[in-house]
């Protein structure tokens, strides 16, 4: 049995004591080193971080597949986004991942202060990103521009959003009958009026981009049939919504993480030797930073 | 005779509470182990219900309804709440820290708030039974799930979701701990077998769950918020849906299958008492079905809408799971060889195992070509090649598993006549159940249908008889489990010659499962071992009294 073997280190008995280095009080019972502990924290952590980056690949395929399948509902619900708010979100989850990032830096340095310090700047910007946020869902709702059975995007939208509604509708069709219509005589033509269509800006009345390039009738045409088409635009929202919300969601679970280990930083149970609370709850807000970074372009700057 | 120790991990400390927040693996293995074996017994009862209600054409006992929501409970309950977290959390908890020679798992909080997890889910799976229960079948498939089954479904489906973050919480615990925790001399090439298949399982847990996760997630949006895209009324797609759910679903049979691989090395070596034939093969077999299982998720669609050409692709594909899979069955195989056998019950679940698991795989190369998969697909022939997997194979092996570290874990030896009987009973209920199920599919018979044309009663009848004798085995098994716990002999810490770490601490194990951290050696090393028949275990260092079967070895 067991006895049969040589002791593998002499003296080194049981699991609280004796480990011939002085014994850490957060060195769990199970590792025999720190260095062991960290580095098993790490993987774990790193393989949590794969499974969130499989959660979000599952919605971004799905985002795939539509936009294939349905690219004109992108193009327009795109137009409904405000690339200011976007734009000020990601400045400020980017500036909020280098705070805690510093905090990160402070923690092993075994400076308690600037750990809660910068720790709070991470949580001031998760808040401000959450606040712009709630501004641009407030819009949404507003203008009725929701997911599936709720979108009754309404007509008293402000002007910036009237325009591309109206270049959007007369978008030519592709591949229905009238797809024919459009592009046979022209074939080239309609690709390229097409592309300038989408990307009129939103102050520009569409009338007069598309009565310099389409001939009136075959306009008309294409404007009923993209009405049509245009019945489905609920789904760019309702991607919108659930990959925004899902990431709402994951913020606020990283501030919930933020809060508990500048708690545990301000209390003092953190110092050079052992941060790695800290280190890992770093991680994960990185996490939520770079699922942004590719959320923003996705949805806000595809026209 | 050799005695219980009296500081065991099961006498280290007492009360309810030291087991409800216990972070001893053991104790949460044993946890996991009653737990889905309970899971398993609901899920059984369900499916006599609805073999009862096959008996004959037409209304039996219950309406077609009723049926219904037992075929869905029963296949969701057993995948879910079974067979996904049965070995790795019972068998898997229990086992892998000891025969790494580890303490315990990388992180024991993780482990006790993933058992929690499984036992939220399964209370809200349980819950919407007393809802009114559900009747999508255990694949949700949309739109009909989120149409016309809103209500039952999100109540299952987050149970489903929740217990997805249990299976995700094991296998990335199992991960760092077969990484992090070795200790010295234990190289990834002395890891027993069951660590690498406990190992490729738990990447593909940690891999393809959170699909399902956001599968799930978007039904359960679908459901309440009618976002519509899983609609095709409103622009959805409910094929989609499909890709997503075997996007997890296919990787989860080998979640399911895995283990017992896992399982069926350790017994076949440990009882035919040889070094496992072709050990690397074995081990880098289970990273490649792992990874092999990625890539053929499509082949459940052959009939659902999806390209030719994608389906010729898949196709293809999964023939190529066969292969690592055919490695596995020859080296086994080739291990038996002038092996010295011992028939003790482990090792009959094993044989069982072989044979059954043969044939599962070798009819799903009927399901895995296109052409005969057209004419198959849908029918019992899948329901039973998937039992002749499932059953067949992991639960199998799962039983030959829990028959051979049940002394270890309980300390206790069954009653070795009964056992061999039930197993007898296993094997001749389970086929009597299944096999006829491959004809009458192949005749056309299509899968959840609640009447039949009377043609097919026969074979219906034959298959329900066969799951009353399977019901008849479980119940013995139950018996004489149960009666060891409390009139079972003492037993010794090595009854099998077993030549894995776990046989080198005390049945049941102490809490801290060595005193000292032992030394490494090759795992399947069974030279300088002897039997003793004064404990009734083998022992080492006893060279003169050779056993009953010492040679063998290398």
């Amino acid at each position: 049995m067991g006895d049969a073997h040589a002791p593998a280190k002499a003296g080194d008995h049981g699991h609280d004591h004796g480990h011939g280095h002085g014994h850490d009080p957060n060195l769990a019972h199970h590792f025999e080193t720190m260095g062991q502990q960290v580095e098993a924290g790490k993987l774990g952590m790193w393989l949590f971080l794969a499974t969130e980056v499989l959660l979000f690949a599952g919605l971004f395929c799905a985002y795939a597949v539509y936009r294939a399948n349905n690219p004109h509902i992108f193009l327009h619900g795109e137009q409904y986004l405000s690339k200011f708010w976007g734009g000020v979100n990601t400045i400020i989850l980017l500036l909020s991942s280098f705070t805690v990032a510093l905090a990160v830096r402070a923690a092993s340095l075994g400076q308690q202060k600037n750990t809660v310090v910068f720790l709070a700047l991470t949580i001031v910007g998760a808040l401000g990103f959450l606040g712009v946020k709630a501004v641009e869902y407030r819009d949404k709702f507003s203008h009725g521009t929701l997911w599936g059975t709720r979108y009754h995007p309404h007509d008293d939208a402000p002007a910036e959003h009237a325009a591309p509604r109206a270049a959007a509708a007369l978008l030519p069709e592709r591949d229905a009958a009238v797809d024919y219509a459009v592009r046979t005589p022209w074939d080239q033509a309609a690709t390229a009026q097409e592309r300038s269509l989408i990307a009129v800006p939103p102050n520009v009345p569409a009338v007069k981009v598309t009565d310099a390039r389409v001939a009136p009738e075959v306009a008309a045409e294409a404007g009923a049939a993209s009405a049509q088409r245009l019945k489905d635009a609920h789904i760019f929202f309702g991607i919108y919504f659930v990959m925004t919300g899902l990431h709402g969601l994951h913020v606020i679970i990283g501030m919930i993480a933020i809060i508990w280990v500048m708690v545990r930083a301000a209390k003092g149970h953190f110092s050079a030797s052992y941060y790695l609370p800290v280190d890992l709850v770093g991680l994960y807000w990185h996490l939520v930073d770079l699922v942004w970074i590719y959320l923003f372009p996705l949805l806000y700057l595809i026209g | 005779m050799s005695t219980v120790p009296t500081d065991n991990y099961l006498t280290h400390s007492r009360g309810f509470l030291s087991w409800a927040l216990t972070l001893d693996h053991k104790r949460i293995g044993v946890m996991y182990l009653i737990s889905t074996l309970l899971a398993f017994f609901v899920a059984g009862v369900l499916a006599l219900a609805v073999r009862t209600e096959l008996f004959s054409p037409g209304l039996t006992w219950v309406t077609a309804d009723t049926y219904n929501r037992l075929f869905t409970l029963h296949g969701a309950i057993m995948v879910f709440l079974f067979i996904i977290p049965a070995i790795p959390g019972a068998l898997g908890n229990f086992i892998l820290p000891i025969m790494l020679g580890a303490k315990d798992v990388a992180f024991p909080r993780l482990n006790l708030a993933s058992y929690y997890l499984w036992l939220i889910g399964g209370a809200l799976a349980v819950f919407s039974i007393l809802q009114g229960g559900l009747d999508t079948g255990w694949t949700f498939y949309t739109p009909y799930s989120t149409e016309s089954a809103r209500k039952g479904v999100v109540m299952v489906v987050t149970g489903v979701f929740i217990l997805g973050f249990s299976s995700i919480f094991t296998g990335l615990n199992f991960v760092v701990t077969i990484h992090k925790l070795r200790p010295p001399g234990m190289t990834w090439f002395r890891l027993p077998l069951f660590l690498w298949g406990i190992y490729s399982t738990a990447l593909v847990q940690v891999l393809a769950t959170p699909v399902l996760g956001i599968t799930l997630l978007l039904l359960i949006v679908e459901s309440t918020m009618r976002i519509g895209i899983f609609n095709p009324d409103m622009g959805g797609d409910p094929v989609l849906f499909q890709h997503f759910f075997w996007f997890y679903s296919h990787p989860a049979v080998y979640i399911m299958i895995l283990p017992g691989l896992a399982i069926i090395s350790e017994l076949i070596s440990c009882h035919s008492r040889k070094p496992i034939f072709g050990y690397k093969f074995v081990a880098f077999s289970s990273v490649a079905i792992a990874a092999f299982g990625f890539l053929v998720w499509g082949h459940h669609m052959f009939v659902s809408g999806q390209s030719t050409l994608m389906s010729m692709i898949f196709s293809a594909l999964t023939f190529s799971v066969s292969i690592p899979t055919a490695v596995k069955m020859f080296n086994w195989t080739a291990t038996l060889y002038r092996g010295s056998i011992s028939f003790c019950t482990p090792m009959l679940y094993a044989l069982t195992f072989l044979f059954t698991f043969g044939i599962g795989g070798l009819t799903g190369i009927f399901l895995g070509a296109l052409s005969t998969d057209v004419h198959l697909h849908d029918t019992y022939f899948v329901v039973a090649h998937f039992h002749y997997v499932m059953m067949g194979g992991a639960v199998i092996a799962m039983l030959g598993g829990m028959h051979h570290w049940w002394p270890k874990m309980t300390g206790r030896m069954y009653n070795e006549p009964l056992a061999k009987l039930a197993c007898l009973l296993v094997f001749i209920g389970f086929n009597t159940t299944f096999f006829v199920q491959f004809v009458m599919g192949s005749l056309g018979m299509p899968r959840r249908y609640y009447d039949y044309v009377p043609e097919f009663t026969i074979y219906h009848q034959i298959s329900t008889i066969g799951s009353y004798i399977l019901a008849v085995a479980f119940v013995l098994m139950a018996g004489y489990l149960i009666a060891s716990l409390f009139r079972g002999p003492i037993a010794p810490a090595n009854p099998w010659g077993g030549s894995t770490l776990e046989w080198h601490c005390a049945s049941p194990p102490p809490h801290d499962n060595f005193a000292i951290t032992p030394t490494v050696g090759e795992p399947y090393d069974y030279s300088g071992m002897a039997y003793n028949p004064q404990t009734g275990g083998w022992e080492h260092g006893h060279p003169g009294k050779a056993g009953p079967a010492t040679h063998g070895t290398t």
